[in-house]
């Protein structure tokens, strides 16, 4: 097999593509794995929040890379260490323009958002925040934007203020204004929720922190796979995503940070990679990005992760976009016919994520009874307990879709709703 | 009966549906069936935490016996901690430390025993075995 073989598998991926834009018969045939067949049921999978499928593209770069250039990073002069490193930086490249970064050295490589979250308040939060000094966060964050801050606002005694929201799961804006002082350090909030789906107003979250000298990082877990995104333009300090909620690998995300800030943050984990000179007596870090990837990085993920975004972008974000849209106002309209049922998260801007509860019926038993159905689904908290609290329910249950799902699942979802209430009642 | 018994007792009611849906139905049904446990039980104690659902479970002893009372918030789960109470209440310590539960897996449930069902239910059957043990300790110390 000649090395190029991959190039010539997104080659042909992409032109299939270009011709068929979004015909999205032609884009199931792109995931293999919407053909298995669950219980009987060929696959609905309604449970991308959590995390989206491959494209074959991103799978055959995965096997392309072990097959044909496996070789550590930045280290060996050999041929396939020189092309795994080229490969390697592409990514980056190519997260930077993905994000509108200003500089490639802007984008680190993590586990993900988690992740990402986690480097900052451990290295920003610890240098720059002292006792007294105040963290906001928004009721409606991941348990991955709270935990670490707690974890800090602990350590360092700072406190930790929180975003109300209203009940149709948007931010009280004015509340936020309120909360901002001189002593506001630091504001991180979720660029989409994952539990409503609302779109929160970051730009202006961003300008009313930075006017009282607070520093932002925003989670774009959710957002990413759903919009374009210009940190520049946010003006945003950080910017945490996840690769695998993109149509990419997972175990893998990026943390974007203004250049000054990351040089001037501390290093986050020691080893190799991230150092310049090591002796016992001082070591000396590595320049940006390095200095924030210590070990042998998740080569093959990051390989395989820009053809995601190449998927991603050949389709067009506002196609995806739109059409997503579409499935959401579809399906929204769909289970309003449903008595009983009642959506959790009614924000005007709100990406394709339908979370519900139904009168009398507990979240688990949908999930279980869809399942049944091939029907995937996500039910519980979502790792978002405390908007649960806000709520007073214990979970819900939560449809999120993606460019590959179809009117034709939903009305298969709301069939299956109808046998769970059938059943149930 | 002993717990094989009615282990096997469980697997021929199955064995009459050959749909999910009548196999859930029935399941459902069991959990309608199923006596609620009483307020004063539903102890921070006795909860047995899922992530998703909650069991409560209650166990004592009632001449030389362990019984189980417990219960669910989820219809589904209620039905299948039913099952678990049935096969396992009322029999001494000994019997149920060392019995071996193979009902769920041949009536097909086995899943819902998996930990990422995250049902609590797992949990339960560990929380039983270990009452058996528990008790077992204290007859022979006695
Ligand atoms: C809003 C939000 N933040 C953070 C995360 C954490 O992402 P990861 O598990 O990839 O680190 C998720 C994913 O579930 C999410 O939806």
């Amino acid at each position: 097999m000649s090395p190029n073989s991959i190039i010539w598998v997104g080659y042909f991926s992409k032109i299939a593509l270009m011709k068929t834009s979004l015909d999205i018969a032609s884009i199931r045939n792109d995931f293999p794995i919407l053909n298995e067949v669950i219980n009987g049921k060929q696959l609905v999978y309604f449970d991308n929040a959590a995390t989206t499928q491959k494209p074959r593209l991103v799978l055959d770069a995965l096997s392309g890379y072990y097959e044909h250039y496996n070789a550590n990073i930045h280290r060996g002069i050999h041929h396939l260490a020189e092309k795994a490193t080229a490969a390697f930086e592409q990514t980056r490249k190519r997260m930077q323009s993905f994000v509108n970064a200003e500089f490639s050295e802007e984008i680190i490589f993590t586990y993900g958002t988690t992740d990402g979250i986690n480097l900052v308040a451990s290295t920003y939060g610890r240098k720059f925040l002292k006792e007294g000094d105040e963290v906001i966060i928004s009721t409606m964050e991941h348990h991955s934007n709270i935990v670490p801050w707690q974890m800090l606002c602990e350590e360092k005694g700072c406190i930790l203020k929180v975003i109300p929201i209203d009940d149709n799961g948007d931010l009280l804006m004015d509340e936020y204004e309120k909360l901002l002082t001189e002593r506001t350090k630091f504001v991180s909030v979720v660029h989409v929720s994952n539990s409503l789906g609302t779109i929160n107003p970051i730009k202006e979250i961003i300008e009313k922190a930075h006017a009282v000298g607070a520093k932002v990082l925003i989670d774009g877990a959710q957002a990413s796979s759903h919009f374009h995104i210009d940190v520049q333009d946010l003006g945003c300090d950080f910017y945490a995503l996840s690769l695998h909620k993109i149509y990419g690998p997972t175990g893998l995300g990026i943390l974007y940070g203004k250049k000054d800030l990351l040089n001037a943050m501390p290093p986050y984990r020691g080893g190799g990679e991230m150092i310049k000179e090591v002796t016992f007596e001082k070591t000396t870090y590595n320049e940006l990005p390095y200095k924030f990837e210590a070990g042998t990085p998740n080569i093959a993920d990051v390989v395989a992760a820009k053809y995601a975004l190449d998927y991603v972008d050949t389709l067009g974000k506002s196609n995806i976009a739109t059409y997503e849209n579409g499935l959401l106002k579809y399906a929204t309209e769909a289970v309003s016919e449903i008595e009983g049922l009642k959506i959790i998260g009614k924000a005007k801007n709100k990406v394709s994520v339908l979370s519900f509860v139904i009168d009398g019926i507990h979240h688990q038993d949908i999930g279980v009874l869809l399942d049944q159905q091939g029907i995937a689904v996500r039910t519980g908290h979502h790792c978002t307990q405390p908007l649960m609290n806000r709520f007073n329910i214990t979970g819900t249950s939560r449809a999120s879709f993606a460019v590959y799902n179809t009117t034709e699942e939903i009305d298969l979802l709301i069939k299956g709703l109808h046998k769970v209430k059938r059943m149930l009642g | 009966m002993t717990i094989n018994e009615i282990q096997d007792e469980l697997i021929s009611d199955f064995e009459l549906f050959d749909e999910w849906e009548s196999k859930y139905e029935y399941i459902i049904d069991l959990a309608k069936q199923f006596p609620p446990l009483e307020e004063q039980y539903k102890t921070e104690e006795n909860i047995i935490k899922g992530c998703q659902s909650r069991v409560w479970l209650n166990a004592y002893m009632e001449s030389d016996l362990l019984k189980f009372e417990a219960d669910s918030d989820a219809i589904i789960v209620r039905g299948l901690v039913s099952m678990l109470v049935k096969v396992l209440s009322g029999h001494t310590p000994e019997e149920i430390a060392s019995a071996d539960l193979y009902f769920m897996e041949r009536i097909g449930l086995h899943q819902h025993l998996a930990q990422t069902r995250s049902n609590g239910l797992a949990a339960m059957l560990k929380q039983m075995k270990a009452y058996g043990i528990a008790y077992q300790a204290k007859s022979v110390n006695q």
